[in-house]
């Protein structure tokens, strides 16, 4: 024997002991953004059966395959028309700038899709550029009003989200500058940490009233969404129908945060993936699919992400992580009046480099996308940062049409699970279609002999 | 005969046969226009939602009890009502008057932004929970978890508080004259100074009740959860 010996062990691997470390240094667990890192069975483990002898495909440049998506139709006399089956996602002022919340405005109305306030109330910015505006109506309730209620596109009543189902938001203080702070009621510079349930009201029972309450006060014009983050989906779901919603948006466990403890992040909730199935079986159970929309939100990427997702038995999803990556985040530059400006300094400073940075929860975002600081935000142009949007959702949507084209779909709310297998066994279970090769669809028909 | 006072229209709705759609509709929508001022609510029986989502100079008085989410959202309306409320009542009020004659459920004027809700009797779990600048005068006692995280705004309660008073309490001042079983973490009583003394004088008569001010309590918050930080031993 010679040399040092470097048995790595599988349990106390080097990550886990850092893990102990720092906790023994700190005394406190970890904060960060977006959304989970480990890997979980999803959308990437779906493939496609597209046209053949079987099924007769359209023509991919020429035919054409609509995508406009309505959401809101049970009782909203003002339903939600849109031209694409994908939504921005709730991110609040606060956890992100004012110049963002205006990209994203600018974006989505561009290519005829809705964004989302979040957490904090909405901003000017938003509603001035955003044709289709979604209000959240959160636990905190900060910067809930009846004025920007009555102003509001639809109202989504957020029970949870996925990066932490059952726990409340959090923005540290760095970025409750003084208008965040005014806009949410908030001493200046504290550490903001949202409260988990409702104010006024504490079971399904009850969000039957609250939801009649929004409709009075909206005088039934408006779409109710209700929001939750994947755990129990299969009884959420059918308690958010039987409660009154139009809409139900399930954000499984990839989806992201502005700041969460890590744990919460890795640990709680259930992947996209196996929500979405729980959350169509219980529409189905219903009898409720194309009465009650179904948005699914959670790590969606790509034009595949969402056609699967469509397969599956969505509406139209929602996407948020995505966006900002579309914006910049994690990118080694950002833009200032047509020039790419190093940002990897900004990153070192972090402790962290492009492509790995998920420190939205300190303020300091290197291309000013998660930040409140006045310098920093200005590295984010809102025009340049529309563009980018814009073109990443034309994308997606291009191949999302693509993909239905040659599935054989005129409309890419036709495709469906039949056009669907798993590459894995897991995957097959947790969405409901077959293996790959097989007819065998784990725990719904029997095993291959 | 310039100087007489045009006499107020008046309109009246009856949930026994009108509808509660009609109701909020009318007052949404039409009233204003109408120049109808005051509105009487006869039976309500119960209904949710009561004249919530108001947004006009209106002054609406429910004769009965009325469910959850009475005078929800309102905005410069003052809203009477005579008899009790159920949960929610008055709440995320952004300005105006609610006044429940009677007694008042669960969540009484929760996340309330402004205005004034005063209720006569006593209320329930969690008055307050969030309140966000109004302030809410109680005839008589509160129950547990009331003020929670309570931001801004402030209570007077001419009775007893129950347990966990002002959990979590931001910027929020509670004025208390009985007793209070306990406190919520980070709540804690302070002196009450001569500026407190004058504005429980205020909220009192506006309520028009006419206790002592000396006799009431300050609670608000020590702030040590302000900020995240290791040896505050805190559970975020």
């Amino acid at each position: 024997m010679s040399g040092i010996q470097r048995e790595e062990s599988a349990g106390f691997d080097r990550q886990t002991i850092d893990y102990i470390q720092r906790a023994a240094a700190s005394g406190l667990y970890e904060i960060r953004g977006l959304g989970a890192k480990r890997r979980v069975p999803g959308f990437d483990d779906l493939l496609f059966l597209a046209a053949s002898l079987s099924r007769y495909p359209l023509e991919g440049y020429r035919e054409r395959c609509a995508t406009k998506t309505v959401l809101g139709t049970r009782f909203a006399s003002r339903p939600v028309e849109l031209a694409i089956p994908i939504t921005v996602a709730g991110m609040s002022f606060g956890a992100l700038s004012a110049r963002v919340k205006d990209a994203l405005g600018r974006a989505a109305t561009e290519v005829g899709t809705s964004t989302t306030t979040g957490d904090g109330g909405m901003t000017s910015e938003e509603r001035t550029s955003s044709k289709t505006l979604i209000y959240q109506c959160l636990p905190s309730r900060y910067g809930f009003n009846p004025d920007d209620v009555r102003r509001a596109d639809a109202i989504e009543i957020v029970i949870g989200q996925g990066a932490k189902p059952g726990g409340g938001g959090m923005l540290l203080g760095q970025k409750v500058n003084p208008r965040v702070a005014r806009m949410r009621t908030l001493p200046e510079g504290v550490d903001q940490r949202s409260a988990s349930r409702h104010p006024d009201w504490t079971g399904p029972d009850d969000l039957v009233i609250k939801i009649k309450e929004l409709r009075e006060i909206t005088d039934w014009e408006k779409p109710i969404y209700v929001k939750v983050g994947a755990t129990r989906v299969f009884n959420d779901v059918k308690l958010a129908v039987h409660a009154g919603a139009d809409v139900v948006v399930v954000d499984g466990m990839q989806g992201g945060t502005a700041a969460t403890q890590t744990v919460f992040i890795e640990h709680v909730g259930i992947p996209t993936l196996a929500a979405l199935r729980q959350a169509v079986d219980a529409l189905d159970d219903l009898n409720m699919r194309g009465t009650v929309q179904l948005v699914i939100s959670g790590g969606i990427r790509s034009g595949a992400d969402v056609a699967k997702a469509l397969a599956m038995g969505a509406d139209a999803v929602a996407i948020g992580q995505g966006v900002l990556v579309a914006l910049g985040c994690n990118s080694d530059t950002y833009v200032q009046g047509g020039q790419h400006l190093p940002a990897a300094e900004d990153y070192a400073r972090l402790g962290t480099a492009p492509g790995f940075c998920h420190h939205c929860h300190t303020g300091k975002c290197p291309v000013g996308i998660t930040t409140q600081d006045p310098a920093l935000e200005l590295r984010l142009e809102p025009a340049v940062g529309a563009k980018r949007l814009r073109n990443y959702l034309k994308t997606v949507n291009m191949e999302l049409t693509t993909i239905a084209r040659a599935c054989g779909k005129q409309d890419v709310h036709h495709l469906e699970k039949e056009d669907l297998v798993a590459l894995t066994v897991e995957a097959a279970a947790m969405a409901g279609v077959p293996l790959a090769g097989t007819s065998w669809i784990p725990g719904r028909t029997s095993a291959p002999p | 005969m310039a100087n007489l006072k045009p006499v107020p229209s008046t309109r009246e709705f009856d949930l026994a046969s009108d509808t509660l759609r009609d109701l909020n509709l009318y007052l949404h929508r039409h009233a204003v226009a109408d120049g109808v001022s005051q509105i009487r609510v006869r039976n309500p029986d119960g209904a949710h939602s009561v004249a919530c989502g108001l947004n006009a100079d209106l002054d609406v008085h429910v004769h009965g009890h009325v469910g959850y989410y009475a005078a929800g959202m309102n905005s410069q309306a003052s809203v009477t009502i005579h008899g009790n409320a159920g949960p929610g009542a008055a709440e995320n009020m952004m300005s105006g008057r609610v006044h429940v004659k009677g007694f008042a459920s669960t969540a009484a004027g929760a996340s309330a932004h402004g205005g004034l809700l005063v209720i006569d009797g006593d209320a329930s779990l969690r008055c307050g929970i969030s309140l966000k600048g109004a302030d809410i005068v109680v005839g008589g006692s509160v129950g547990s978890f009331s003020a929670f995280m309570a931001q801004a705004g402030r209570i007077v309660i001419c009775g007893d508080a129950g347990d966990a008073l002002g959990d979590s309490l931001y910027e929020a001042v509670i004025y208390v004259r009985g007793e209070v079983r306990s406190l919520g973490a980070d709540a804690r009583f302070e002196p009450m100074t001569d500026k407190d003394r004058a504005a429980v004088k205020g909220l009192l008569s506006a309520a028009g009740l006419g206790h002592e001010p000396g006799e009431f309590k300050r609670v608000a918050s020590a702030k040590s959860l302000y900020h995240w930080h290791a040896d505050a031993n805190q559970e975020y």
